[in-house]
C-alpha cells in the first residue's frame, strides 16, 4: 500500500530525479515539458525500461498503454497520479 | 499442418486446425510474472462459437467488415476467428493509431462491427466524432463500474446454441489492412483467403510449424507479419501462440526462458535492443571469461558457415542460449533496414535470424533469408511461388523491385486510381529499389517512393502528416523522406524533412522553429519530422494549385545538399 500522499508537483519531480538516474544524464538537463524521445534520445522500448522504475517506485502497476501518445515528464505525471 | 490446398477460406482452415489439434496448446497469455490464460485448441473454440453465434444475430453477414482494436492477447485472435467464422471481413486496425485516426478508418471501411479494448475506446468516446461512428461496438476488459456508451462488453457478448459456418471462395475478400494513410489517402490493401493461404503455404514450406513449437507473438497482431506468423501458420500448423501483455524489455527476456520460445518475429529495434542488452552483459564479464567466450563464438562462427547447427551451438555457447530459453530455432526480422552487423552478431552466437523483406501489398513476406548459407546483407531469395522482377535497372542492375505472386492483393479499397498506378498488368510495383545478387539473393538499395520505414517496422508517407503542421506561419511547406529527395542507396539514415517556403521577407526565427518543434510533439514519437529546410523558390503547383510534390523533390534535390537540413 502506498501511504505517501504526494502532489503532482512531487510527482513530477520524482519522475524527473529517477528518469535522470535511470538514463544516467544530469537532472538538471530535464524539464517537465521535455520531449523525453528527444532529450534523452531514446526510443519507445527504452521509455518502457523507465515504466518499471517507476511502477517500483509508486508503488502501482502502469499498463504499457499509459505511455501511449505521451512523450512529456508532465503528462506522465498526470497518468501517474491518477494512479496514486 | 493441414494442407492448405484443400481449402478455400481462412474460417475453413482454422475450424478444421481447431478440431485437429484439439489438446494441444494453441495459446498463453502472460502479464508480466502472472500467467492470464492457457488455451487449447478446444478452448479456443469453446469461446469463439458463442462469440460467432452472437455476431451472427447482430446480423454480420457474409462479406460484411468487422474491425479489431487490440493489443495482442487471446481475446484478438478468438474475435477474429468468430469474424471468418461468419463469413465476414476481418480490418484489423493498429492500435497505436490515435483515436481519432482509429475512428476515421473505422468509418472509411465502413465496419459493421468494431471490436475494440477499453483504454481505446475511453478515449474515442471524448472525441465528438464517435457520435458519426456507426459500427457495434464490443469492448474488452471494460471495469465493471465503467461507462461504455452504446457499446457492449465483449465478454458478455455470446448467445447459446451453434452458430452457422459462412464458407467463403478464395477470391473473396479475407482482411483490408491498412498500410497507412491516416492523415491523408487512406490506403486499404484488400487481400483475398487465397492471398492468406499462399502465403501461410510458401512461408511453412521454408519455415515449418509444428505442435511443440512456441511462437511469442510482440509485433502487433494487425500488421501482417504477425497476423500471418503469429496467428494463421502457427494455428495450422497445431503449434503455440505466446502473448505478453506489457512488451517491456525485461519480461520480454523472461518470456523467452519461462515458455522456452523456439520462434519469434521481430522489428529492428528490438532486435538491437536485445543486441545491446548481450554485448552489456559481455562487457561485465571478466577478461578470462570474455577470451574464453570469443573463443567458443568464433569456433561456432566457423562450424556454421554454411548452415546453422542448433544442437552444436547450444553446447559450444549455453550461457548464452539459456538466456532465450534454450530453444530457440529461429527470429524472424523485417519490414525495416536491419544492420548487417546485429544480424551477423546473432548468428555468430548461433541464433539464427531469417531477415526478410515483404509489404503488406503482398500480402505478407516476398523473400527471406533461408540460412543456406546464412547472408546478413540481403533480404534472402523469393518465397515458392513469387516472382520478382527489377525494372529498368541502372548500369548497376539496380531497379524497382516488382512482385507477381498469388499473395498480391486485390485492391486498394475505394481507390482504383491508386491501385491502377501500384499493380501494373499485374506486377505490384513496390516502390523499393533493388538488385539481384549471383545467387538469387535480392539486396535492398532505397526506396523510389516518398516514405520512410521506422526501426519499428511503421511505414510513414509524408502526406500523412502534413496536416498536423496546418497554420504554421509560412507561405507553405510540404513534407518529404529525406531518402526521396537525397537518394542514398541503403535504407539506413531515413527521416522527415520539413521543407518551408517563408514569405517575402520573413526570416527563419527561433519562435518559428519553436512553432515547428510544437506541432511535431503533437505527433507519435515515430511520426516526427527530424529536419527543416528554407526554400528559396515558390513551390510548383497543378493547376488545381496542388503542390507538385515529385517536381517539388527533384528541384531540392539538385539545388541543395543534405546538409543543409537544419535538425528540429
Amino acid at each position: 500500500m502506498n501511504y505517501i500522499m504526494r502532489t503532482s508537483n512531487q510527482t513530477l519531480e520524482e519522475i524527473l530525479t529517477l528518469a535522470a538516474a535511470h538514463f544516467k544524464v544530469a537532472r538538471e538537463k530535464l524539464a517537465p515539458d521535455d520531449d523525453f524521445f528527444r532529450t534523452l534520445g531514446i526510443n519507445s522500448l527504452q521509455t518502457l525500461e523507465l515504466l518499471t522504475r517507476l511502477e517500483h517506485h509508486f508503488q502501482i502497476e502502469l499498463p504499457d498503454y499509459e505511455l501511449q501518445g505521451v512523450s512529456d515528464f508532465r503528462t506522465l505525471a498526470e497518468r501517474i497520479q491518477a494512479r496514486l | 499442418m493441414l494442407n492448405l490446398d484443400q481449402y478455400s477460406s481462412l474460417g475453413a482452415a482454422l475450424r478444421d486446425a481447431l478440431d485437429r489439434w484439439g489438446d494441444e496448446t494453441c495459446l498463453i497469455e502472460s502479464d508480466r510474472d502472472r500467467e492470464r490464460t492457457r488455451l487449447t485448441y478446444s478452448d479456443f473454440k469453446e469461446l469463439a462459437l458463442p462469440l460467432a453465434r452472437a455476431l451472427e444475430d447482430a446480423e454480420l453477414h457474409a462479406g460484411e467488415r468487422a474491425a479489431i482494436i487490440m493489443s495482442n492477447q487471446s481475446k484478438w485472435l478468438i474475435s477474429a476467428y468468430a469474424i471468418f467464422y461468419c463469413g465476414a471481413v476481418l480490418v484489423p486496425l493498429d492500435y497505436k493509431l490515435t483515436a481519432a485516426e482509429q475512428l476515421q478508418l473505422l468509418a472509411h471501411c465502413k465496419a459493421k462491427i468494431a471490436i475494440v479494448e477499453f483504454y481505446l475506446w475511453r478515449a474515442m468516446m471524448q472525441l465528438p466524432e464517435v457520435k458519426n461512428l456507426k459500427a457495434l461496438v464490443l469492448v474488452t476488459e471494460a471495469p465493471l463500474s465503467a461507462d461504455l456508451g452504446s457499446a457492449f462488453r465483449w465478454e458478455d457478448f455470446r448467445r447459446k446454441g451453434d452458430p452457422v459456418f459462412v464458407p467463403r471462395k478464395r477470391e473473396d475478400v479475407a482482411c483490408i489492412v491498412y498500410s497507412s494513410g491516416t492523415g491523408g489517402r487512406p490506403k486499404g490493401c484488400v487481400l483475398t483467403h487465397e492471398n492468406y493461404l499462399e502465403q501461410c503455404k510458401s512461408l511453412t514450406a521454408w519455415y515449418p510449424f509444428w505442435p511443440g513449437v512456441r511462437y511469442l507473438s510482440i509485433l502487433p497482431t494487425n500488421h501482417a507479419i504477425d497476423f500471418m506468423v503469429g496467428f494463421i501458420g502457427p494455428f495450422v500448423c497445431g503449434a503455440c501462440v505466446v502473448h505478453l501483455r506489457t512488451l517491456r524489455p525485461e519480461f520480454v527476456r523472461d518470456a523467452f526462458v519461462r515458455y522456452k520460445i523456439t520462434h519469434v518475429s521481430l522489428v529492428p529495434m528490438v532486435l538491437k535492443n536485445l543486441e545491446r542488452g548481450l554485448r552489456a552483459k559481455f562487457e561485465t564479464l571478466s577478461a578470462v571469461k570474455r577470451f574464453v567466450l570469443d573463443y567458443f563464438i568464433a569456433l561456432n562462427k566457423s562450424f556454421t558457415r554454411a548452415r546453422p547447427k542448433l544442437k552444436l551451438s547450444r553446447r559450444l555457447l549455453p550461457q548464452v542460449h539459456k538466456a532465450f530459453g534454450g530453444e530457440l530455432v529461429a527470429m524472424f526480422t523485417g519490414g525495416a533496414f536491419m544492420e548487417p552487423s546485429t544480424l551477423e552478431f546473432f548468428y555468430e552466437l548461433g541464433i539464427p535470424v531469417a531477415n526478410g523483406y515483404g509489404l503488406t501489398e503482398a500480402g505478407t513476406v516476398l523473400t527471406v533469408n533461408d540460412l543456406k548459407p546464412f547472408r546478413a546483407d540481403t533480404v534472402g531469395k523469393p518465397l515458392p511461388g513469387v516472382e520478382l522482377r527489377i525494372l529498368n535497372p541502372d548500369s548497376e542492375g539496380i531497379g524497382e523491385v516488382a512482385a507477381h505472386s498469388k499473395t498480391v492483393m486485390s485492391h486498394y479499397l475505394d481507390d482504383p486510381e491508386l491501385t491502377a498506378e501500384t499493380i501494373v498488368e499485374g506486377w505490384l510495383l513496390t516502390g523499393d529499389l533493388g538488385r539481384f545478387d549471383g545467387k538469387g539473393h535480392l539486396q535492398l538499395f532505397g526506396r523510389k517512393k516518398n516514405m520512410i520505414v521506422t526501426e519499428g517496422g511503421k511505414n510513414i508517407y509524408p502526406e500523412d502528416i502534413e496536416t498536423a503542421f496546418e497554420g504554421i506561419p509560412v507561405k507553405e511547406y510540404c513534407i518529404f523522406a529525406a531518402n526521396y529527395l537525397w537518394p542514398e542507396k541503403t535504407l539506413g539514415r531515413e527521416m522527415l524533412v520539413i521543407a518551408l517556403r517563408l514569405e517575402e521577407g520573413q526570416e527563419f526565427t527561433s519562435a518559428l522553429k519553436d512553432e515547428i518543434v510544437s506541432r511535431n510533439r503533437r505527433l507519435p514519437d515515430f511520426k516526427r519530422v527530424g529536419g527543416c529546410l528554407v526554400c528559396e523558390k515558390d513551390f510548383p503547383r497543378t493547376a488545381s494549385m496542388k503542390i507538385k510534390r515529385a517536381v517539388l523533390a527533384e528541384e531540392i534535390g539538385k539545388s541543395r545538399e543534405r546538409t543543409a537540413v537544419s535538425e528540429l
